[in-house]
């Protein structure tokens, strides 16, 4: 009962800061209300019983991802100051593909079939994580340090050429 | 489990109630004089000119990159380190080679000067 209100209230919190990013005249007002849903996005998270997730959730999508978001926003010519309009010459296209996403969503909401687990959630997520990463999936693991290293590298070579 | 995160919600009702008491109290009792001097921008210190919404060096933008970066180092770090008593030297192992991969990175932005300020 209290699960099911709590779900609810960071449900809203969420789709609130989903629709001031998409409502906001200026895109870091915009920003500033992805963090807000990001923070809803890891209270559904700690309610579906993965704290790690949550976490993580916290420290890479509200701590590094929006921070990359807003220093985008400050590093783009008039971006901060200038309110941007509604409707673009776009809008047509980005209507269309906006309402067929929508009603595919819709479809595979009501089509699909969502099996339901009877075993209680794992008390231990994060001990059982590091151990699947270090035995059976410890070469995605390593490869996603190859990955980091690239986009490490990619970003330095790309920012430094003028 | 789910009970223990009732404290984060406690806590942040209590954080969010502070300001908003606070300011509404203060706004319920005060005087309403409101002057020239009294709403100027700044208290003490130099009215700022110029525009304040400028564009940002994109050294900004490689710092907070760098910062990404490490910060998912961290992610995969956490469960490697509470399941550390579990794992034998080669999950040590695995995790030195994966930092030395990430170390190469840093080497580099280190040895390009990216994290020279400019």
């Amino acid at each position: 009962m209290i699960t099911q209100i709590a779900f609810i209230g960071i449900a809203l919190l969420t789709l609130a800061g989903a629709i001031g990013v998409v409502l906001a005249r200026s895109v870091f007002v915009s920003a500033l209300f992805l963090i807000l849903s990001f923070v809803g996005v890891s209270g559904i998270y700690v309610l579906l019983e993965a704290p790690f997730l949550a976490g993580v959730q916290l420290l890479v999508y509200v701590g590094a991802v929006a921070v990359l978001i807003i220093f985008a926003v400050m590093l783009t010519r008039d971006m901060m100051s200038e309110e941007t309009p509604f409707l673009n010459r776009q809008w047509g296209c980005g209507g269309v593909m906006a309402a067929v996403l929508f009603v595919l969503l819709l479809l595979i909401g009501f089509i699909a079939d969502w099996p339901v687990s009877s075993a209680k959630p794992p008390e231990d997520t994060i001990s059982a994580l590091g151990e699947a990463l270090m035995g059976k999936y410890v070469l995605p693991f390593e490869v996603a340090s190859v990955f980091l290293l690239v986009a490490l590298i990619g970003a330095i070579v790309v920012a430094r050429e003028r | 489990m789910l009970r223990d995160y009732a404290f984060i919600l406690i806590f942040s009702a209590i954080a969010l109630s502070v300001p908003i008491l606070g300011l509404s109290i203060a706004w319920l009792l005060r005087p309403k004089k409101p002057g020239k001097i009294k709403n100027a921008t700044y208290e003490c210190g130099l009215e700022t000119f110029g525009e304040t919404w400028v564009q940002f060096k994109v050294q900004y933008y490689i710092y907070a990159l760098i910062f990404v970066i490490f910060d998912i180092e961290t992610v995969f770090l956490y469960p490697w380190a509470v399941a550390y008593n579990k794992l034998g030297l080669f999950a040590l192992v695995e995790m030195f080679i994966f930092i030395a991969i990430l170390v190469v990175g840093l080497l580099y932005a280190w040895r390009t000067d990216a994290l020279e300020w400019v």
